[in-house]
């Protein structure tokens, strides 16, 4: 099995099936797509981003280490203080980081290019908030000694968050279920969830003695603080078996662009694929969550980023993995580094850094986006 | 289709008339309806009098104002984005307010909600204008998309910044976490008359723009086509919405899901024209908001549940079922 890219045939008349005008087609075995060289460029230069990012981020500390003594570490080198430092103190929150930027990115692009709008997001249509409430809950109501309080302290706040995402999303999905689901009317009752939830995280807040308020507003801001390998292999898994599936599911997305009657005449299973899909993006977000709080923006803004960069009509899934995860490490390292011994939680950063990035593209590119 | 849209007019008219009553007879110390009358036409200085005149009155005074105002700015901001999830915080009206909120809390000592009113209006005014200027760069003007996407970014980069002080000062947290609920309850009834006029400035252009907003749901070109400006009619509902949204929020707090949710039910009887959308949404608006505090002050005895919470508890589900039983008219 070798890639190759075939050069476009002499004449359109005699092109074969499956073909774009204008592109050429790139084989590898029995499977075709695309080739798309300005999204190879964008995703190799983000990679390339990314590495360098994380063997900083890795880098700095009470102990600095060198990039290339890092990078030479991760690569099975270096001297067992090194790598003590490198592979079991900052490595998992470098990785923990990168694969939950991913993580929310992916599942972002999924849920804008389901809605057919840049504003979807998990954060705003419930998902990110229901973990946010379990875990907000836990934080306020956990020193207590309510049957809540055992409860609560027996699960854990990761879990917690885990299942308060998972039982929204399957809520908002249930409540939204009319002789099958549209984008629309999901989107819908996902906000209407959001702001029920909202309040009740809001009302927790003031419920709570202050300097549990702090705590748990910390917790709300997304924070990688004090991540170790149990926390990257959760979200390792569920990344290893999402990102392929999403992937794999996101032809139809194109498909699913138009209006349900040309979905199902281009032969997609419209109800049966948008389930799908949706299960892949609140599996992502949920786990993300989690694991890190929910960092905020990372979703809304990755896709829209990696869409104008890549110059695609719908936010592209493997670009916006690799801006997400970037986004969250470089937020990481400018968190821990740039503000003195005061670490901010990684969350503030990300959208004071995403945000001014995609308003610059956005006035850079002067074009309307196509979502 | 006429019909239907006087009946729905008229019965909210009703229903703000019954809910303003309630809001002045409800309360920690329920006053009789009798009771009412008399302060509000003829008081003596009893007891009940001054509740009614020096507190209860301010209060539904401007749960008024400011239920009018979000529901409008939140009918006008679906239309000029056509975008069914946009609320009047995307242009950037509730993270501008709340960031110069906490700068004041913060840089400036204040403590009071009177002092903050100028705070947040400043900061609402800055926000819409940056996200204007910035979503109207491109060759088109400013299009649905690029305001929306211009929001978003800005609103998140001003939340950032936002957290980024309450998470390092505790004390400031402690005050910011009860301007950010949304409340009508202790506002000085100066607050009221000083966001009034800018409330009703911003309801007249809503109001004026309402056929040109019709044309440019049809999509600018046509609407360029049927002799109206694109730039203008734009221009004009930014403002509005700012100074709608910007006022309630300085005087109220975020009150979020209000604006969001009122144009979505409204537009199940009035459909999508702008001329009836517009003054039926502040209507639903007032209603929405009223509710939900007279609810807030009874089912917290004695303590009362923030108008921000109620809102979005008993408004949620009722939006959700809607949303479930109606084929939603789309923009």
């Amino acid at each position: 099995m070798t890639a190759t890219v075939d050069k476009p045939a002499g004449k359109p008349g005699r092109r074969p099936p499956g073909l774009v005008p204008g592109r050429d087609p790139l084989r590898v075995g029995r499977f075709s797509g695309v080739w798309r060289p300005r999204t190879v460029v964008v995703m190799a230069v983000t990679a390339a981003v990314l590495v360098l990012g994380a063997a900083l981020n890795i880098g700095r500390g009470e102990f600095p280490i060198g990039v290339g003594d890092v990078l030479a570490t991760l690569f099975g080198g270096g001297d067992p203080a090194q790598q003590f430092i490198v592979l079991d103190l900052r490595l998992p929150r470098t990785l923990t980081g990168a694969l939950v930027g991913g993580a929310l990115a992916v599942s972002g692009a999924i849920l804008q290019a389901l809605a057919r709008n840049p504003l979807a997001a998990p954060d705003i249509i419930g998902i990110t908030m229901g973990a946010s409430a379990a875990a907000v809950g836990v934080i306020v109501l956990g020193s207590g000694v309510s049957a809540f309080a055992v409860i609560a302290g027996s699960v854990g706040l990761p879990i917690a968050a885990l299942l308060g995402g998972l039982i929204t999303a399957t809520l908002i999905y249930l409540l939204a279920w009319r002789k099958g689901v549209q984008g629309f009317r999901l989107v819908l009752v996902g906000i209407g969830m959001n702001a029920i939830l909202y309040a009740l995280v809001n009302w927790l807040l003031i419920a709570a003695q202050v300097y549990e308020a702090a705590r748990a507003q910390v917790w709300l801001n997304g924070s990688l603080n004090a991540r170790g390998w149990e926390h990257v292999v959760p979200v390792g898994i569920a990344l290893a078996v999402l990102v392929p599936a999403a992937l794999v599911l996101a032809h139809l997305l194109g498909a699913l662009q138009y209006n349900d009657e040309t979905a199902r005449s281009l032969g997609v299973r419209v109800d049966g694929g948008r389930t799908a899909l949706l299960a892949v993006a609140v599996g992502l977000a949920a786990i993300a969550t989690a694991s890190a709080g929910p960092i905020a923006f990372v979703a809304l803004v990755s896709p829209q980023i990696a869409q104008r960069l890549v110059g695609a009509s719908r936010p592209p899934i493997g670009a916006s993995l690799l801006i997400g995860a970037t986004l969250v490490v470089l937020s990481d390292l400018l968190a821990r580094t740039a503000f003195g011994t005061a670490e901010l939680p990684v969350g503030v950063v990300t959208a004071v850094l995403g945000a001014p990035y995609l308003l610059y593209l956005l006035v850079r590119h002067g074009r309307e986006a196509r979502v | 289709m006429r019909s239907r849209r006087i009946t729905g007019l008229l019965l909210l008219a009703v229903l703000l008339v019954v809910v303003c009553l309630a809001s002045i007879a409800v309360g920690a110390k329920a006053i009789p309806l009798d009771h009412v009358w008399t302060a509000l036409f003829s008081p003596t200085g009893t007891e009940d009098d001054v509740v009614v005149r020096s507190l209860r009155i301010p209060r539904t005074v401007l749960g008024l104002l400011a239920g009018a105002a979000l529901g409008l700015a939140g009918a006008l901001m679906q239309g000029h984005t056509r975008n069914p999830l946009a609320d009047p915080g995307l242009l950037g009206v509730n993270a501008g307010a709340a960031f110069l909120v906490v700068v004041g809390i913060y840089v400036f000592g204040i403590g009071s909600l009177t002092g903050y009113v100028w705070f947040a209006f400043a900061g609402a005014l800055g926000a819409s204008v940056a996200v204007f200027l910035l979503g109207s760069t491109g060759r088109a003007g400013a299009t649905p998309v690029t305001l929306a996407v211009a929001g978003a970014a800005v609103s998140a980069l001003l939340f950032g910044l936002t957290s980024a002080v309450i998470l390092t000062d505790v004390r400031t947290l402690d005050a910011y976490r009860f301007w950010n609920v949304g409340s009508l309850a202790g506002r000085d009834p100066v607050i009221a008359a000083q966001v009034a006029p800018f409330i009703l400035v911003g309801a007249l252009i809503a109001l004026a723009t309402a056929p040109a907003l019709n044309a440019l749901s049809l999509g600018d070109d046509v609407a360029k086509s049927l002799g109206h400006s694109v730039t203008r009619t734009r221009v004009l509902g930014v403002i509005a919405i700012t100074l709608l949204a910007g006022a309630a929020t300085a005087a109220c707090g975020p009150i979020a899901f209000l604006g969001l949710i009122v144009p979505h039910v409204v537009r199940s009887f009035t459909g999508p024209d702008h001329r009836w959308l517009l003054p039926a949404s502040a209507l639903s608006g007032a209603v929405l908001l009223l509710t939900a505090d007279v609810v807030g002050r009874v089912v917290a005895r004695p303590g009362e549940l923030q108008v921000g919470i109620v809102l979005a508890l008993i408004g949620a589900p009722f939006f959700i079922a809607l949303v479930r039983r109606k084929k939603l008219a789309q923009l």
